[in-house]
């Protein structure tokens, strides 16, 4: 083990301490409820939970499957990133898809073209059909005030809804997994890590993520103070002149309303530099759906959202 | 870099949530973002100041009402350690928050008005942090700037409080002068109080000294799960994989398994970063043996002669988080450690008020908030430390199996 600055041998890092806590809560997991599966995305904590799932069960493979709710508005780089980590781990991908859904009219398009809001309905109709009782996400309680406030074990009823005012007491680590026919317990081992201790271990670990996390020559144009790369699902106004510019994604969401930020940095290493002295959260510099309201997360929650 | 985490307890009106505004900003870690955003909704109600409170207060409900309902979690860290803040409400019918935000912290930090002193809220706050365990305490006399940066309202808050304190369960205390709508002694030393020779809130938790807080003396290994792979490159593998509770576990250890007390050997540690010579709390491990005994999820690795109590009759101080009242003969589940169990509860041995500390024999039942000492009888043995000696293998919690709520946090007193 690391010695730290303060401890002597007996002690551990933030790091070691954060990967602990997490592969305990997934542990907690699978010993207690019998249907689980791993919400991931491609995105960069969604990695980092399928890293530490392979760890908390190592030498045996992860025994649950992985769960991608597929809004059809990707980056390829992610969905091959996916799909690469995927057959490394055996693990079994499940797709859900916003696209099958619009199709069958079981949900309709927004105005905006987003399609966040969407996901909700297609995530409990697939966790449904699949029966699956826990859903781990890898959200992150440093994101948004309304995560800020939500349990590691939360729980939800039979409409998939988080009441945020009558939250089971979390006491310890003495996690309460019970759930009745039909509720459920959407899971986040990783609600204490910061968007810096992801890239730290991102760094330390030499974990694989999609390149686009990487600053590199992108066709770009400006929306509401935002710089949106030109994407299938993206495309500039007429008043919205494009140009090159050397950017990376600090999220990886709807491809049509996630932004890139200004970035030399090509490595784990410097993005953890580059974190560390950033003075805008993560969301706020990147996610268009996240400005309409100040409970905008808090609102999409109580239906169901992850 | 280590971690440290601390629960705050106050009000709103004790200037809690200004505080760990204060903190946040002065130690670099608000965003403009999200500085704008409350800025904004503090204009638009026509307050005469930013309200830092709104950082912290994330729910629609909190917001509208100005009050902290539930724990908030926040993070900053300095070059020295990453913090964890449970920022909890200070309010008494939001005690049962409180305990959820203390039973994880290091250290707590109790703020008092320096103009009112000590209120029934302080010593209650300071009873709960005695009661789970926490094991650094903070007095912060905040507000020093409405009362002339005065060292005799300082003075005489403190030795109040260290009187009340001697009677609590309190192993380490520290009590610092504050301003923190100024700023004074939060993260900076403050000029306004010169005769204050101590820390700073900042440098205190950067400091204080938690590595020995662990309990290192006794083994405690609660099985969590058991990972057999079915893959025929591991075919004999069976590692027992859960986190360390006490102790140092080595390679080599002769070790028993509770409740069987099957004696054998470790044979290999397996840590998140690969095999390991030893392990202690908190790391989470794959423990393999040496014998092919009986283990399950449950179970309890630990000394030959330092043994937890295997009991089924638990002495415990309970605080009820039920909405409706605790009484004798109430048949409970109850989870301690990785064990699941249920529990009648014999007897309520008494309430304890916890403002003024009196007991209560005469008490009937426990309501929503209230603490009491209770004697329950379980189904299955408990493998059992005193909450005094290890905070995992001590405290539990009850569930309703009803409607599946977690209706009480226990710390055991007793156990035989």
């Amino acid at each position: 083990m690391n010695k730290s600055e303060s401890g002597g041998s007996y002690s551990l890092s933030q790091l070691q301490a954060l990967e602990s806590e997490a592969i305990f809560i997934i542990r907690e997991v699978v010993a207690e409820l019998e249907h689980p599966a791993l919400m991931f995305s491609g995105g960069k904590d969604s990695i980092v939970m399928l890293h530490l799932a392979a760890k908390a069960f190592a030498p045996a493979r992860i025994p649950f499957p992985v769960l991608h709710i597929d809004t059809g508005h990707n980056f390829v780089e992610v969905l091959q990133v996916r799909d690469q980590l995927v057959a490394e781990l055996g693990v079994n991908l499940v797709v859900g898809s916003v696209q099958d859904a619009i199709d069958r009219g079981l949900v309709q398009e927004e105005p905006s073209g987003s399609r966040n809001r969407l996901q909700t309905r297609v995530l409990l109709d697939t966790a449904e059909k699949y029966g699956y009782n826990a859903l781990m996400g890898g959200a992150r309680r440093d994101e948004e005030k309304a995560r800020a406030k939500e349990r590691i074990f939360s729980f939800r009823d039979d409409f998939g809804q988080w009441d945020p005012k009558n939250q089971r007491p979390e006491l310890w680590n003495l996690f309460n997994t019970r759930v009745h026919l039909g509720e459920s317990i959407r899971v986040f081992p990783i609600s204490n890590w910061t968007e810096l201790d992801i890239w730290s271990y991102i760094a330390q670990e030499g974990i694989t993520v999609p390149s686009i996390y990487y600053a590199h020559v992108r066709e770009v144009f400006e929306r509401n103070g935002m710089l949106f790369g030109v994407h299938e699902v993206c495309q500039p106004h007429a008043n919205e002149p494009t140009f090159m510019e050397t950017v990376r994604y600090r999220t990886v969401g709807d491809a049509s309303l996630t932004a890139a930020v200004r970035s030399e940095a090509v490595t784990a290493q410097e993005i953890v530099v580059e974190v560390a002295a950033t003075r805008i959260t993560e969301r706020g510099a990147t996610r268009g759906d996240d400005q309409v309201s100040e409970a905008a997360m808090e609102d999409r929650k109580k239906e169901g959202y992850f | 870099m280590d971690l440290l985490r601390f629960a705050t307890a106050g009000s709103v009106d004790d200037g809690k949530s200004t505080l760990i505004g204060r903190m946040l900003y002065d130690s670099k870690s608000i965003f403009s973002d999200q500085l704008e955003s409350i800025e904004k909704t503090s204009r638009e109600r026509g307050d005469e100041y930013t309200d830092l409170a709104l950082l912290t207060d994330g729910l629609r409900a909190e917001r509208e009402q100005g009050i902290t309902i539930d724990v908030a979690y926040r993070y900053f860290s300095t070059p020295k350690r990453k913090f964890i803040i449970a920022d909890t409400p200070g309010h008494i019918q939001y005690t049962r928050n409180m305990v959820t935000g203390a039973s994880t912290a290091d250290a707590a930090i109790v703020l008092v008005d320096a103009r009112k002193g000590l209120s029934e809220q302080s010593r209650r706050h300071t009873f709960l942090v005695s009661l789970l365990q926490v094991p650094h305490l903070i007095l912060a006399i905040n507000k020093m700037d409405l009362v002339d940066w005065s060292e005799e309202v300082y003075e005489s808050i403190r030795s109040e409080f260290v009187d009340f304190a001697a009677k609590l369960d309190i192993s380490d205390l520290t009590v610092i002068p504050v301003s923190a709508l100024q700023g004074d002694n939060v993260v900076d030393a403050s000029a306004n109080m010169p005769w204050y020779k101590g820390s700073t809130l900042l440098h205190h938790l950067e400091t204080v000294h938690i590595a020995s807080d662990r309990n290192l003396v006794d083994v405690r290994f609660p099985v969590q799960y058991v990972i057999r792979p079915h893959q025929s490159s591991h075919h004999d593998y069976r590692g027992y994989a859960g986190q360390v509770c006490g102790g140092v576990l080595r390679v080599g250890d002769e070790v028993v398994v509770l409740p069987s007390g099957m004696p054998t050997r470790i044979a290999a540690i397996y840590a998140p970063s690969g095999p390991v010579e030893s392990a202690f709390a908190p790391m989470s491990v794959t423990i393999c043996l040496e014998d092919d005994v009986d283990v399950s999820r449950g179970d309890m690795i630990c000394r030959q002669n330092n043994r937890p109590t295997v009991a089924q009759d638990i002495d415990a101080m309970i605080c009820w988080m039920g909405s409706t009242p605790l009484e004798p003969g109430q048949r409970l589940a109850i989870k301690h450690t990785t064990r699941n169990a249920r529990a009648l509860v014999q007897e309520l041995q008494y309430e304890l008020n916890i403002n003024t500390l009196h007991r209560n024999s005469a008490a009937v039942d426990l309501k929503l908030n209230e603490i009491g000492r209770v004697r329950l009888r379980t189904t299955m043995p408990l493998l059992a430390d005193e909450y005094r000696r290890n905070r995992q293998t001590g405290g539990f919690v009850l569930i309703d199996e009803a409607n599946n709520n977690t209706v009480a946090a226990g710390m055991i007193v007793n156990a035989n």
